[in-house]
């Protein structure tokens, strides 16, 4: 395990679709709702526990979008910081179950 | 326009079908007198073919799913197909009568994450309730499991149906629900029965008793705005459509038959036969109901209300003609804003017919055989 790594995954008390590319997710528990970009989006469904995000950004976002990655992952860590706070995702420096518990 | 209206508005748009409600079963343990329902099982799907059909419907976009019967908590394996539906992400809203609700079923539904239970509650007066249920001690049981639920720091919704036999409850439901803790919806609509009876409309409260509910701004919000004179229609309403019937929302009954709504018994298909996009995009049907633009309605396109009716194409559909006016949704535009409606105006009628029963079978939503 890379030291530093961030793991993440969604929480199972939330609610996703894809709608034209985009995701919405709801989360019933606070009556929060977001669409997410199509980057946010491939982050989402990147997260499955076990890929640390900064591999997430390497392999995933700066592969299908024309992105700088040190910009990337400031950016990501951003969103996950904030899809976090929203009990969206889980964070962790210890991978994690696939859409983890509440 | 919020998040949730643009993403509604985009779903319409690409003809996504964003919210679909699923009745599991028929069956009851209530025999509700307004009920529309026939409640004997003629070959519910099971456990499997519904888990089948949550597949498809999140393969093709669906993310909001209602289940509702009947009532659900009949079927054995209603909590299997909860779970299955939430580990497919949707987000799930049940309809219930919740008498069969205890606490550590209440404990579950708030661990599989569902957004809202929506419980009918007739009366805060038991015998009134119970007198429209059928079912002695239902509204004790139905409160005990909204408590339950409240317990769990669930989203409750009380739906209250008015009648004649409780028009004089719903300002007693509401302080029952605040008391509660929980939303408060109010619905006047009785349909007719799904075998095409229209006995039952004899259970709709007069529409002289409208206004009072149309003035009460914690039921309408801005009672001004809502119960404003229409506004003339502009180019933009002419060419659109305002109900997301087929266009962004569909039913599908326990038997499996896919209908526009469920207030729209218009078979377009049956999911043990055809995959379900394969009716949500090719369906004549479907395709019909979502060919019609406001300025196509007859009668209704030169109403003054045409902008903001809350014409209901199910119920004119049920009436004869799926392009005709409602007159359930022509009163209501008449008690809300005192304007007659094109519908009224060209019967000469300076205000509504009352709401007649007949037992002539209009519409019937029919089972599909299925070949075994």
């Amino acid at each position: 395990m890379p030291e530093g790594s961030i793991y993440i995954t969604r929480s199972s008390a939330i609610a996703a679709r894809a709608l034209a590319g985009e995701m919405m997710v709801m989360n019933s528990a606070n009556s929060t709702f977001f669409t997410l970009n199509e980057v946010a989006t491939a982050i989402f469904q990147a997260a499955d526990g076990r890929t640390p995000l900064q591999q997430i950004v390497r392999d995933t976002i700066c592969e299908q979008f024309d992105v700088d990655p040190e910009q990337a992952l400031t950016d990501a860590e951003q969103f996950v910081a904030e899809l976090s706070s929203h009990g969206i995702l889980l964070v962790s420096s210890e991978p994690l179950s696939a859409e983890a518990s509440r | 326009m919020s998040l949730m209206s643009e993403v509604g508005q985009k779903a319409f748009d690409l003809g996504v079908p964003i919210a679909v409600h699923m009745d599991v079963t028929y069956r009851c343990n209530e025999r509700c007198i307004h009920c529309y329902l026939d409640h004997d099982d003629h070959g519910e799907m099971t456990t499997a073919e519904i888990t089948g059909v949550l597949d498809q419907l999140a393969a093709a976009g669906v993310f909001f799913i209602t289940f509702s019967g009947g009532e659900v908590f009949l079927r054995r394996d209603f909590f299997e197909i909860l779970e299955y539906a939430r580990r497919l992400m949707f987000n799930v809203k049940i309809k219930t009568n919740a008498v069969m609700i205890h606490e550590k079923d209440a404990r579950r539904i708030r661990e599989l994450g569902v957004d809202t239970i929506q419980i009918s509650v007739y009366s805060h007066r038991a015998e009134v309730h119970d007198a429209i249920t059928k079912l002695p001690h239902s509204f004790d049981r139905t409160v005990a499991a909204i408590r339950f639920l409240r317990e769990q720091g669930l989203r409750v919704t009380i739906a209250n149906v008015l009648m004649t036999a409780n028009s004089f409850d719903h300002l007693g439901v509401q302080q029952l629900a605040a008391d509660l803790g929980v939303h408060y919806t109010l619905d006047p609509t009785i349909t007719p029965m799904m075998d095409g009876d229209t006995s039952v409309l004899s259970l709709r409260i007069p529409g002289e008793e409208l206004p009072e509910i149309f003035n009460n701004p914690a039921l309408v919000g801005n009672q001004e705005d809502f119960c404003a004179p229409p506004k003339p229609p502009s180019e933009e309403d002419l060419e659109g459509y305002s109900c997301s019937a087929g266009h962004s929302f569909c039913y599908i009954s326990p038997y499996g038959d896919v209908f526009p709504c469920v207030q729209f018994p218009l078979p377009t298909g049956n999911i043990r036969q055809q995959k379900f996009l394969d009716i949500w995009n090719h369906s004549p049907e479907m395709n019909e109901v979502r060919s019609i633009q406001a300025k196509h309605l007859t009668t209704c396109s030169s109403c003054s209300h045409v902008s903001s009716c809350s014409r209901c194409p199910g119920l004119a559909y049920v009436e004869g003609n799926m392009r005709g006016p409602s007159t359930a949704d022509c009163e209501k535009s008449f008690y809300r804003t005192g304007v007659p409606t094109a519908n009224m105006l060209q019967q000469g009628l300076s205000k509504p017919r009352a709401a007649t029963s007949k037992t002539t079978a209009l519409i019937q939503i029919r089972t599909i055989a299925v070949s075994a």
